[in-house]
């Protein structure tokens, strides 16, 4: 007789902890061939709030830590995933129909960019800085500093690559994230926040909820308590993206527009990806004796 | 808060005779039209009158752009844009901006008697401050016109840019718009504000003088309803404003869904922290120049006083005798250290907030000073006992009125001071410099004063966090507001 094998209960990721959604509810995820592979938890308003909650409280001692430090730790997520790229490789091909091949060139695109963005962490100040002459007898330096609690709408597609190439670029400056998953591919999420729980991320740095960007993405929009958003995994979907840039408007929050279209997570990523969500902050001093 | 009784009423003691600039250099025409592609036109809607805030003489009469005027101007800099500007080399551009600076320079004189007349702010600030800022930010973006590829944003403009500016500093905040946005190979449509829009239009001769090429700058004057033509013009790449908060979340909503990029430099309810290991003279000094400055319409005005709780007493005395000593009244007299208000409207929204303020039981005082008859007038106040709740420690004033809270420890200070949905600029005030620097990180806001403030230069990257807007004006990080490789 054949084992029969233990299932998992995938949940959302806040704070830390991994609660199912405070709704209740779940939803059916398939994989490529719809076969069902699991009940995702579907997020709500009010998984929303919490996990905003718990990112602004994360907020203070993740952008507090030196850059080396925070570099460190992310580098340490690349190796955890490495450990785990079977799992990995699994969920990407569920989740996008990939052959095992293809997977495992998603998988390595995934930790590499990871170990990319990692050693950002102690460079962005210097690139991205400045010293200004200014005309009078001041020391004057602007540097970039972390926006604060950043939504991001992962991509709908690209359901690792894509996911590490909008978190990664967020948090290597300071930000935290509160993330919407892919709503058809949410298990590479899923499994990403698993390693985050094993690895030196301290929670509420990443929050991760599984479910309707369109659903849940209107809360964070409109949330006084968000700084910036993220909005990739509305692209293409110009009424809901103009009417969450619109919610966003409301205290102002900094906007990554959603494209035409899902970009090609493959290539390069440019310097907007981190300094979209930055502050420069410029102080003055006087000099004399 | 008593004041001690060896208070010298010292207004009386140093009494000085008038000393007013000459208003002669002016040569101002009874009416002005639009500057549309390098030309004077009449406007299609009504006019208005500018007027003399220290007086409420009529200065003159100015157009009021409507929506064909703007789709004009529009039109006017699209052609510029494709034809001349985007083609010309930077090399090329830059000398353009640098005869625009040295025009500046020879008309100082006479920008700054126009700047004080119409804005009603003291000559010595137009005079040592705003006037110089405006030509030394043509000089410095003048430079970057023909070395973009440096600058870490490309060298692709965005193409027509659509600029508002507010009347606290109507050429400075024209040149912070300008400058930049030609440097990088876009042309503009600008719209001073409403009550100062004089200077803009003596600008318009400057760039008729250094023969900019037509439609590089065009000027409409006009009010809130030309500001909205501007911002929803389909053929406008990017939009520029400066003022309030209001507004500045309108146009993030008008603009959500097109290709619009935008930058927005608005409100601030700056915190000034003063230690008590602070040298308190010269903190003093800071305080009174935090928020008496240009009559304290200054969206990063020091207008929270937050000053550690073993000195506040001694602090607030300091305070109290130094502010007796500021002298109201006559823009154009070299002595004065605080104007006219700029506008009846915003004197009421002062006065409204000021009543608010004694209403909700905080202490008013005022030195004794005397306030001319007619124009709009209000004289320094610093309101003590203040808490966080208090709608005067909120909410922008925008006027010569200080909120003193107090504090006891850094951390506490460090709350207080973040505890505002704004977050343009700070200042600490401290002889211990780990403490600086500590609260330099700490400050939730865009420009940090340390044993200084208001310090402006064209070099030094100025804008907020939070509800205080988004992108910088000055410095190289300025030039990303107007090239596509930028920030959003």
């Amino acid at each position: 007789m054949s084992r029969i094998d233990v299932r998992k209960t995938y949940k959302l990721f806040i704070g830390g902890d991994f609660p199912r959604s405070e709704s209740g509810y779940s939803y059916l995820v398939n994989d490529a061939k719809g076969t069902f592979v699991a009940n995702a938890a579907l997020a709500s308003r009010k998984d929303a709030r919490d996990a905003v909650v718990a990112a602004r409280k994360a907020f203070g001692s993740w952008s507090s830590r030196t850059a080396y430090n925070r570099g460190q730790i992310l580098y340490r997520v690349a190796e955890i995933m490495e450990d785990r790229r079977p799992q990995f490789v699994l969920a990407v091909q569920q989740s996008e129909g990939l052959s095992a091949a293809k997977a495992n060139a998603v998988v390595d695109a995934a930790i590499d960019r990871l170990v990319w963005y990692a050693g950002w962490a102690d460079k962005l100040t210097q690139v991205v800085g400045n010293a200004n002459p200014v005309s009078g007898p001041f020391f004057n330096l602007s540097t970039p500093e972390p926006t604060g609690v950043v939504a991001v709408l992962a991509p709908q597609d690209s359901s690792l690559l894509g996911l590490i190439s909008v978190i990664a670029p967020v948090i290597i400056s300071g930000n935290v994230v509160v993330m919407v998953s892919s709503f058809e591919r949410p298990l590479p999420a899923v499994t990403f926040s698993e390693v985050l729980a094993t690895s030196d991320v301290p929670g509420g740095v990443i929050n991760i909820l599984t479910g309707s960007a369109a659903t849940v993405a209107p809360w964070l929009a409109s949330h006084m308590d968000v700084n910036a958003i993220d909005l990739v995994g509305v692209a293409g979907e110009i009424q809901l993206a103009t009417d969450l840039e619109v919610a966003a408007a409301d205290n102002l929050k900094r906007v990554r527009r959603a494209p035409a279209s899902e970009p090609d997570w493959t290539t390069s990523p440019g310097l907007d990806t981190m300094t979209d969500f930055l502050e420069i902050k410029t102080v003055w001093h006087p000099m004399g004796v | 808060m008593e004041m001690t009784d060896n208070l010298m009423p010292t207004a009386d003691v140093f009494r000085y005779a008038p000393a007013p600039e000459s208003r002669s250099i002016l040569n101002l025409k009874a009416s002005y039209g639009l500057f549309i592609n390098g030309e004077f036109v009449d406007g299609h809607g009504s006019s208005f009158k500018t007027i003399n805030p220290s007086t409420e003489e009529v200065l003159a009469e100015v157009a009021e752009a409507n929506d064909a005027d703007v789709d004009a101007a529009v039109k006017a800099a699209r052609r510029a844009y494709t034809r001349v500007w985007s083609k010309m080399p930077g090399s090329e551009r830059a000398k353009y901006l640098y005869r625009i600076a040295r025009i500046i320079q020879e008309r100082g004189r006479e920008l700054a008697v126009l700047e004080s007349l119409d804005n009603g702010k003291p000559i010595k600030e137009s005079r040592d401050v705003d006037i110089p800022i405006v030509a030394a930010h043509f000089f410095y973006y003048a430079g970057w016109a023909d070395k973009l590829e440096h600058s870490g944003y490309g060298t692709t403009p965005l193409g027509v840019a659509g600029q508002i500016i507010p009347w606290n500093f109507p050429l400075l905040m024209l040149a912070w718009k300008i400058a930049p946005a030609l440097a990088c190979g876009n042309t503009v449509v600008l719209k001073p504000a409403e009550t100062t829009p004089l200077t803009a239009l003596l600008f318009a001769e400057i760039c008729q003088q250094a023969d900019l090429p037509p439609g590089v700058v065009n000027i409409v004057t006009g009010a809130g309803a030309t500001g909205q033509a501007i911002v929803s013009h389909s053929d406008v790449d990017k939009v520029a404003f400066t003022g309030s908060t209001d507004v500045g979340k309108a146009i993030a909503r008008a603009i959500a869904g097109t290709g619009k990029k935008a930058t927005l430099e608005l409100g601030g309810k700056a915190a000034n922290i003063v230690f008590d290991d602070a040298p308190l003279d010269q903190a003093v000094e800071g305080v009174v120049n935090g928020i008496f400055f240009n009559q304290g319409h200054v969206c990063c005005a020091g207008s929270r006083l937050l000053v550690q709780e073993s000195i506040a007493d001694e602090f607030l005395d300091k305070l109290k005798r130094r502010m007796s000593t500021l002298r109201v009244g006559d823009p154009l007299d070299k002595n004065t250290d605080i104007g006219a208000i700029n506008s009846d409207l915003q004197l009421a929204r002062i006065r409204e907030l000021v009543d608010i303020g004694e209403a909700e039981g905080a202490g008013r005082w005022s030195p004794a000073c005397e306030l001319p008859d007619r124009g709009f007038w209000f004289p320094p106040t610093i309101f003590t006992g203040v808490t966080q709740a208090h709608r005067i420690a909120r909410e922008e004033v925008f006027g010569p009125v200080l909120a003193a809270l107090t504090f006891r420890t850094p951390s506490e200070a460090v709350e207080k001071a973040n505890n505002t949905p704004y977050g343009l600029s700070a200042g600490v005030w401290t002889e211990k410099g780990s403490r600086i620097l500590h609260m330099a990180g700490a400050l939730r806001a865009g420009v940090v004063w340390a044993n200084t403030f208001n310090k402006f230069d064209p070099t030094s990257p100025f804008g907020g966090y939070k509800e205080s807007g988004y992108g910088r004006e000055g410095g190289r990080h300025g030039l990303a507001a107007y090239l596509k490789d930028g920030a959003a």
